[in-house]
């Protein structure tokens, strides 16, 4: 259980949290206006994205601190997340019979 | 004092109501809204027989276009079995409110809905089936036996009654939202039979709903879909339920590896419904927006309908909705063969009065079974173009994934080694179980490797496949279970001797439906056939099987009348049962009064010393030592 | 009859039951939003032609929508932290701040989506926007079902604060993880339909 003390530590912490997203959000959108080629600005913007999600995950969602089981069950849905999202592109990059692979 | 919501109540009362400050319920709040995961248990357990009932009704009625094609249905033959058992259960119930009495209503409803269908002018005009609605069957047939009866039998009634009782927890960790997946699930339910009744009949394009196909289907599919999305509702919240509480509940001293294999097999199998499921259901959602919304997720550039170019704006991919589906729908099996083998496992150890044999592999491999079978879902997708690198790659993963299939496989036929065998129903069942997923699991293989399935696709072996792990497969264990189970819920027990009728008919009709399958399929006969395969002359050679396959079906059906037949007499007549009255290990047995206590199963709430199954112990007073008995 | 944990950690899994149950439910929403995107990644790497977002659509609305999520973020996580710290009218405040803030995030939304369909651009249109429509449609509807919790905790759910502080602690908590996971799905949304 956590002490009121403790928790305007965290309160600091979330505050902290709450600028750096802000800062990231001007950044993203400014990266943006650069127009860089495609695969630049897709990796550009799902690392920002990343350090976004990964801030409110952590602080806000206190995820940093959290428990064993928590992490087993959230690693076990990234792998199957992973495997959704990129085995279905692969189905499409030798192709036996496609005409217009992309 | 028969009627086991009596003895439940009678339990109730005579508990002091200081623990929980509950008093007298209404009929609504104990019997119909109930939190009670017992209760819950039993209202999966009745609707999903119903279903499973009805949806085998459809097969005999797709079975008589098999044998007899382009002759009239004799509808009268068809619905008088429900108005024949349905006024039988409704007899028992001595037109008081209850159990039988719902049950029997139930039952007459199907029959008359049975009877609508063969005598509808729309579908079946002068009796016979249009080809249309043999489609319509065959998809209901499949949609409603997986997700309205397999799974809500084996994970909602089975998973939701024992596991709290085999892990001496007072009840699910989320009463109030157990109660509200049951009933989204009979909302959805009702959906998915509504669609019947719409114009153009129920969906029609396969329990797999294939786009461009279900996209532009009649509106029956988009009844299928939202009754899909509470179906995948229904399950994520159960599957929730089921995980906090075997994490979070355990009794004290039930340590993860002193669990019987029942709740291990509930644990993965929750995890497999809490992460398969949304993709399907995001691909539902798609599908909608594709049908109602005019969009084309799922419909390619210049599709031409009935010679016309439909004028729908294309870019979108049919085989995205394959990857969507099929992500879902491979795990799913493993949906449906987990609990049964869970299952198996406590009657297998239950009646050779010995431990099973190599407990720690059956939990790995159960667990690894579980991982691998989100990562083999395109062995479904082999004809579908993909180029052979990936091709290799699912083929690896679905040859792996048979492992510890057969490891689990193993480790139950060594268990019996040495047992000291008692061939009640349950184990009948259950020992039948073993050869039966063996030759599913076995036809399986040509199937997961990409060169032969070339010839096998889409072909009845397909069908003869999985049907044999799914109907002598998981449907035997879940038999096994009523009998097994059937004394703890009610305080009665099964009378032995129907209980055999009911298994060596069905036995015997199983592999008369099933085996001729697989010879069809190897002929070259395509599943989804309206006429069987006697338009192609490869298949002529083997069209005399379907009049086989159909009596046998038919066949089967009365032996199953002999089972509900000996469900209700034995809930009035039946043997009273002994508190544990198979003299079994585990806590549902051992630690419970029979029934259990309604409001927090257990008089006193138990502590575990020991594995789940110590049978035999050398030097032990009894040749079963219970989990909770102290040291 | 009493479930164990509801309030109080299990002490070997340090958890109470309902936190485990959120974090289980939103890895299920992981993978519903997980193949919304992958079914994004497949329209748009098939597709032989595939508009930039930032063309079509309108940045500066949505940025100030992901200012107010983020916000509404953060005064989730202060109401919960109010509660906490045994305050429960600063409690109130701050969630009644994060329920404005999601009012705010649908009054934009729907300005960007009546602008849309003023112009005729519905989901019919092409597959763009049949995607973008999709995805920050089922995100919107989980933005009103979290704002239907938070308004049901704002009310008469504070009741709970009297008779159980701690239960009423924790079902905050459970609530804003799940409101956090509106606001990093979103996250990922905005670059990915917005910017690309």
């Amino acid at each position: 259980m956590d002490h009121s003390f403790e928790i305007r530590k965290h309160v600091r912490t979330y505050i902290a949290v709450f600028v750096a997203l802000l800062a990231l959000t001007i950044v993203t959108v400014a990266i943006s206006y650069l127009h860089l080629e495609v695969r630049a600005a897709v990796t550009v913007a799902l690392i920002v994205a990343v350090i976004k999600g990964g801030l409110v995950a952590s602080y806000f969602m206190h995820l940093i601190s959290e428990k064993k089981i928590i992490y087993a069950s959230l690693l076990l849905t990234i792998v199957f997340f992973a495997a959704l999202m990129w085995l279905p592109i692969f189905t499409t990059s030798d192709p036996i019979m496609y005409n217009n692979v992309p | 004092m028969s009627d086991p919501h009596s003895r439940a109540a009678a339990g109730h009362s005579a508990q002091t109501h200081g623990t929980d400050g509950r008093h007298k319920e209404d009929f609504l709040r104990k019997y119909v809204f109930s939190n009670d995961h017992k209760v819950i248990g039993i209202q999966y357990g009745i609707t999903s027989l119903i279903f499973l009932l009805f949806g085998f009704t459809l097969m005999m009625m797709m079975r008589w276009q098999l044998a007899y094609p382009e002759q009239p249905i004799p509808a009268m033959r068809f619905a008088l079995p429900f108005g024949l058992v349905g006024l039988i259960v409704l007899a028992f119930s001595r037109l008081r409110p209850g159990i039988h009495m719902v049950v029997g209503m139930a039952i007459l409803l199907m029959g008359w809905l049975v009877y609508w269908l063969a005598t509808n002018d729309e579908m079946m005009p002068g009796g016979i089936m249009l080809p249309e609605f043999y489609n319509s069957l065959g998809a209901m047939h499949g949609t409603i036996m997986v997700f309205l009866g397999v799974v809500p039998l084996a994970v909602g009634a089975f998973g939701n009654y024992v596991m709290p009782l085999q892990i001496g927890a007072p009840d699910m960790a989320f009463p109030k939202l157990n109660m509200i997946s049951y009933w989204v699930y009979f909302v959805g339910g009702v959906v998915m039979l509504s669609s019947f009744f719409v114009p153009g009949g129920a969906a029609n394009s396969g329990w797999t709903s294939y786009p461009p196909l279900s996209d532009i289907a009649t509106t029956g599919q988009t009844a299928w879909l939202i009754g899909m999305v509470f179906l995948i509702t229904s399950s994520l919240l159960g599957s929730v339920n089921f995980i906090v509480t075997i994490i979070q509940l355990r009794a004290k001293g039930l340590a993860f590896m002193r669990l019987p294999f029942f709740v291990w097999a509930q644990f993965v199998t929750a995890f497999l419904l809490l992460l398969a499921f949304p993709p399907l259901e995001a691909a539902g959602i798609l599908q909608l927006m594709d049908r109602l919304a005019g969009t084309s997720f799922f419909l390619p550039s210049g599709l031409v309908v009935s010679g016309e170019l439909l004028p729908n704006t294309g870019g979108g991919s049919p085989l995205l909705w394959q990857h969507l589906f099929w992500f879902l729908a491979h795990p799913e099996v493993y949906v449906l063969i987990l609990p049964a083998m869970g299952i198996i496992a406590e009657i297998i150890a239950n009646n050779t009065r010995k431990p099973l044999w190599g407990y720690k592999s059956l939990v790995y491999a159960a667990a690894f079974l579980g991982f691998m079978s989100f990562i083999v879902w395109a062995h479904h997708m082999f004809l579908t173009g993909m180029g052979t690198s990936i091709s290799s790659f699912f083929q690896t993963t679905t040859m792996i994934i048979s492992i510890p299939s057969v490891i689990i496989l193993s480790a139950l036929l060594i268990s019996l080694h040495g047992g000291s065998i008692r061939f009640n129903s349950a184990m009948l069942f259950a020992l039948a179980f073993l050869p039966m997923f063996g030759i599913g699991g076995l036809t399986g293989l040509p199937l997961g490797l990409s060169s032969s399935d070339i010839a096998l696709h889409d072909t009845y072996y397909v069908i003869g496949h999985f049907h044999y792990v799914v109907a002598p497969g998981t449907i035997f264990a879940l038999f096994a279970g009523i009998y097994y189970w059937f004394p703890k819920v009610t305080g009665r027990i099964l009378n032995e001797r129907l209980g055999k009728v009911h298994f060596w008919g069905s036995f015997v009709c199983m592999n008369v439906i099933f085996f001729p399958m697989l010879i069809q399929g190897l002929a070259g006969v395509s599943r989804r056939l309206y006429d069987g395969g006697s338009q192609y002359a490869h298949a002529l050679g083997v069209l005399y099987l379907n009049e086989w396959m159909s009596v046998g079906a038919w066949a089967m059906a009365l032996f199953q009348v002999v089972f509900v037949v000996n469900l209700f007499l034995s809930l009035r007549k039946g043997e009273a049962a002994a508190q544990n009255h198979w003299q079994a290990t585990t806590l549902d047995w051992s630690a419970t009064p029979t029934p259990p206590v309604a409001h927090g199963n257990f008089a006193r709430v138990p502590e575990v010393f020991r594995g789940p199954y110590e049978y035999s112990v050398p030097g032990a007073a009894a040749d079963f030592t219970p989990q909770n008995q102290p040291l | 009859m009493e479930i164990p944990y509801t309030v109080d950690a299990r002490p070997d899994t340090g958890l109470y039951n309902a936190k485990l149950g959120i974090w289980l439910f939103l890895a299920s929403e992981v993978m519903l939003f997980g193949a919304l995107f992958t079914s994004y990644i497949l329209l748009r790497v098939g597709a032989p032609v595939w508009p930039r977002g930032s063309e079509i659509l309108n940045v500066p609305l949505a940025t100030i929508n992901t200012v107010v999520l983020i916000s509404s973020s953060i005064t989730m996580v202060m109401s919960w932290a109010s509660l906490k710290m045994k305050d429960f009218k600063k409690y109130r405040v701050f969630m009644g701040l994060t329920f404005l803030l999601g009012v705010a995030f649908l009054v934009i939304k729907s300005f960007e989506y009546g602008a849309k369909f003023e112009h005729h651009l519905f989901p019919s249109n092409n597959t763009f926007f049949a995607i973008y429509f999709t995805l920050t449609g089922l995100h919107g509807l989980h933005v009103i079902g979290g704002m239907i919790v938070n308004a049901y905790f704002w009310g008469p759910g504070s009741r709970m604060w009297k008779t159980d502080p701690e239960r009423f602690t924790n079902r905050v908590e459970v609530a804003g993880l799940y409101w956090h996971f509106v606001d990093l799905v979103w996250i990922f949304l905005f670059p990915v339909l917005y910017l690309l």
